[in-house]
């Protein structure tokens, strides 16, 4: 009975990566694809992944792309999780308010945000350019930081922190011993989903970018009236294998020290 | 779960080593000439469609002038207008089609060119000068860089009879085989055409009348598409769709089985052309950049990597391969271009009036 | 906890908020405030004007905002279904490293949406992958490219990971002493988790419910892809004023009465919420 229900838990549990890798997994096949087209395979090649790394233009855009996903991810998750503390300990209308205006970025159309925030700018009279992307990176990331702070905030156990108080603890302290641990999960992914958010933004980016800066996102979509280049397939490819190699060479490590702490 | 990892890891090696050893590079046969540094006179910003280029030109232009292209691009005419007409970004030379154009005359965002500094206009056709004077009065603004036409696409596995007429788009026989454009322009052109009216009409009554062929059409269709027409049809999933020319000889490279047709009621004819805005701050500089796009040889460079047809006659001289220097796909006769037209922007009324009725097409 | 809420001003803990509400009023109030402005006055001549907003009333557009509502609904109740299961099983595994259960859902996530999107199209359409998968297996193909059954796919793909991990963040944090006392009183499984689980995982709930309905209110770029553009989406529409037709009053207008719309739906989510103020989001 009990074996039969861990079956089933893992088979769902495949089931929905299945789903979630699938067609991930179908771009990795189009990346080794000859020819251009996503609908015709012609033949294994891996010149994609060859003329990729001769195009400036695309490694300039790499560059540009995880810059700016990791700077804005980090600075929102800063703000954001300063910003959780402190609405957590809100009364429930100022609380309110500020969730409600928290939404907005999110339940904007991307282009409504964009041209908003491309207005601002210029309005101050401030240059467009690899600033005003990261400001409006940063804001757009900071629901999504908030989002998942709050519910772990909500789940702590103020008497612990209080307790530490009594005991003499500084409140910083005490809050990076007591509460930040519990809620470091939420801090995670918030920084995680900002950062994905960021990296895939193509319309607000376009609106704040003025001339000089390209991300990997607009010069995806720029592409699509000729056709997506398969060295985007490729780029995708590498830094995914790149990622998930790391990530399971960290649990490996992780995996080891803990048994190792058991001894 | 050990095993994939390591097939995994396996992979990401192989991968690796091989993209070491380059694969053969296309023949590029553009040479610069290497009289400057890039950057010694000075910087072009240009604005233009995404891979609307080869951009191993760009390298040679600015070997060739000392000029730095800063070199940036969009998705569609209307992405780019915001940009421009806000000053969001300073460009100095911008590419929009025909309609764009007329409105950002209409609008003083451009700004005449010199054409002392485009000795090379003299390599474009006097026929796509003439066209282009249906947006750009007197040819002061804008110089004509691809063009193409509007048309049918079709699998010849799939259908039995001659197409040449719209007609196969509002036929019942081919429910669920029709991809139809999703542009509100084109797709009124289409309905437009087909009845026999003109296809910039204002006439309320007659937008009208197309609006109920595209209703009746709306349950026939298999999906409404722009970019996606080119792999849909490639991979077979329908027999019709509607595609720009350049495109439909690329198509044709992946599956031999399509054929492309301007359709006997006529049709639309694009243009998109170099224009500099009028807050432009390197205008000589992007006068040259207009200037070394219209030199033949780089011209050709440009069709080769684009395959939309060039309006520079010279460079279609240069095209070594008979079947598509003579292809009338890409460069149709004149029985076929006179009858079709380009669009004209027809203020933002009549824009808004086109888009409300394409969107009752479901109803 | 609102009863150790004290007022901002004696509690320095509410000023950590304060960077965030000059940001806030900065970045997101003034634009918002702009919108507002664009979407009271007349293109034409700036004049204050209830057109733009009365434009919701067009019979099209009054259908595509219920159809995004409709869609967003089912695909936000698909991905609590999929994702509450998957969140109970990953918190009973009781991985070692919590980092590598939250990667694993967002890596996906990293490669660009539009590709994702694209490939998805590769899987479903006619002779696509599915359908080459099912004929060997000697199964009928399955046609539910271009229809809104595909857009709902797409939309619960894209948004899944914002909802499995609020879930499993909160369901890991539950503490199995809780869940024991409940059993030891004699609760069964169900009550269990009716009782006791659910109400302490509402937190992520709602987190959940917010960053997947809110979001896929406003795509279109699926319903383009994946659904061959057959309906018209309230986020269509709102594009199309803002892009094609470069209106902005008019866009501003349609998107401050979705704005107006979700958020009164979001407050009606926190009804439910009953936990008061412990749980509340809003």
């Amino acid at each position: 009975m009990v074996k039969l229900k861990n079956f089933f838990r893992k088979f769902y549990l495949g089931l929905v990566i299945v789903f979630m890798y699938a067609p991930i997994l179908v771009l990795v096949v189009l990346s080794f694809n000859s020819s251009k087209s996503r609908a015709k395979w012609g033949g294994f090649t891996t010149k994609w992944y060859s003329s990729l790394f001769t195009n400036d233009t695309i490694m300039t855009a790499l560059k540009n792309t995880l810059i700016i996903a990791l700077l804005s991810a980090l600075i929102a998750t800063v703000i954001g999780t300063l910003a959780s503390v402190g609405i957590n300990h809100m009364k429930k209308i100022p609380r309110a308010i500020m969730i409600g205006i928290t939404n907005i970025p999110m339940l904007n159309a991307d282009i409504v945000t964009g041209i908003s925030m491309m207005l601002l700018f210029l309005a101050l009279h401030y240059e467009l350019g690899f600033s005003s992307v990261l400001i409006s990176h940063i804001t757009f990331n900071i629901p999504y930081v908030v989002l998942s702070v709050l519910p772990k905030l909500q789940q702590t156990n103020r008497s612990t922190y209080e307790a530490a108080l009594d005991l003499g603890a500084s409140p910083i302290y005490a809050f990076f011993k007591v509460i930040f641990p519990d809620i470091f999960p939420g801090i995670l992914s918030g920084f995680l989903l900002a950062f994905t958010m960021s990296l895939d933004d193509f319309i607000i980016t376009h609106f704040t970018r003025g001339a000089t800066v390209n991300t990997l996102s607009t010069m995806i979509y720029s592409e699509t009236r000729k056709g997506v280049k398969p060295e985007m397939y490729a780029l995708s490819t590498l830094l995914f294998l790149s990622v998930l190699i790391l990530l399971v060479i960290i649990n490996r490590k992780n995996a080891y020290q803990a048994k190792k702490k058991e001894r | 779960m050990k095993k994939t990892n390591k097939i995994l890891a396996l992979g990401m090696v192989a991968a690796l080593t091989f993209t070491g050893c380059g694969s053969e590079d296309e023949e590029f046969t553009l040479k610069a000439t290497n009289n400057y540094k890039a950057g010694e006179n000075g910087e072009v910003y240009v604005y233009n469609w995404g891979e609307y280029i080869d951009e191993r030109v760009i390298d040679v232009f600015e070997k060739d002038t000392g000029i730095k292209v800063i070199y940036n691009t969009f998705e569609e005419n209307e992405d780019m207008y915001p940009i421009i007409a806000t000053g969001a970004a300073k460009y100095d030379v911008v590419c929009p089609s025909d309609y764009m154009i007329q409105k950002m005359i209409d609008e003083d965002m451009l700004q005449p060119l010199n054409k002392d500094n485009i000795p090379n206009l003299k390599n474009i056709g006097s026929e796509y000068l003439k066209a282009s004077e249906e947006f750009d009065p007197g040819n002061v603004y804008s110089v004509p860089y691809c063009w193409g036409t509007v048309g049918i696409l079709y699998n010849t596995t799939m259908v039995d009879e001659p197409i040449d007429s719209w007609g196969v788009l509002f036929d019942e026989k081919y429910k669920n085989d029709i991809l139809m454009i999703d542009s509100v322009r084109d797709g009124f052109m289409i309905a437009l055409s087909y009845l026999g009216y003109d296809q910039n009409t204002t006439n309320e009554a007659e937008l009208n009348e197309a609006l109920e062929l595209l209703q009746k059409q709306y349950p026939l269709v298999q999906a409404y598409v722009v970019d996606q027409v080119r792999d849909k049809m490639i991979g077979g999933e329908a027999a019709l769709g509607v595609i720009y020319s350049g495109e439909a000889i690329y198509t044709q490279r992946e599956n031999p089985d399509l054929e492309y047709v301007v359709p006997k009621e006529g049709s639309n004819t694009w243009i998109d052309g170099w224009v500099i805005p009028s807050n432009a701050e390197n205008k000589e500089n992007a006068e040259a950049w207009i200037n070394f796009l219209c030199r033949p040889d780089v011209a050709l460079v440009n069709f080769d990597y684009i395959t939309y047809s060039t309006p520079n006659t010279a460079a279609r001289e240069l095209i070594e391969d008979a079947d598509i220097r003579n292809s009338t796909i890409a460069f149709p006769g004149s029985d076929i271009l006179d009858r079709c037209s380009t669009f004209k922007y027809l203020g933002e009324e009549v824009e808004t009036l086109y888009m409300n009725l394409w969107n009752k097409k479901s109803n | 906890m609102s009863k150790n809420a004290k007022s901002p001003a004696k509690n320095p803990s509410a000023l950590l908020a304060t960077p965030y509400t000059i940001w806030m009023i900065g970045f997101i109030v003034i634009p918002l405030l702009m919108v507002v402005y664009y979407g009271m006055t007349a293109k034409s001549d700036g004049a204050f004007t209830f057109e733009n907003i009365k434009l919701i009333a067009q019979p099209e557009n009054l259908r595509a905002l219920w159809l995004s509502i409709l869609l967003s609904l089912i695909s936000t109740i698909i991905c609590l279904v999929i994702a509450y299961p998957l969140a109970m099983i990953l918190r009973n595994m009781k991985f070692k490293s919590n980092s590598f259960i939250v990667m694993i859902f967002i890596l996906p996530m990293w490669m660009n949406s539009l590709l994702r999107t694209i490939a998805w199209q590769n899987i479903l359409e006619r002779k696509g992958v599915l359908n080459a998968f099912l004929t060997f297996l000697n199964l009928p193909t399955l046609n539910i490219i271009n229809t809104p059954a595909a857009i709902v796919l797409g939309m619960v793909y894209d948004f899944l990971p914002f909802m499995i991990l609020p879930l499993y963040n909160t369901l890991a944090k539950i503490d199995e002493n809780v869940i024991n006392a409940a059993r030891d009183l004699g609760a069964n499984s169900r009550q269990t988790f009716m009782k006791i689980i659910f109400p302490l995982s509402l937190p992520g709930v709602i987190s959940g419910i917010t960053m997947v309905f809110v979001p896929s209110l406003t795509t279109f770029a699926i319903s383009n892809i994946l659904g061959g553009s057959k309906v018209l989406l309230i986020g269509n529409v709102i594009e199309q004023q803002f892009q094609k037709l470069n209106n902005w009053n008019s866009g501003s207008g349609l998107s401050l009465v979705l704005m107006v719309f979700v958020l009164i739906s979001m407050a009606l989510v926190a009804k439910y919420d009953k936990g008061g103020d412990s749980t509340s989001v809003w």
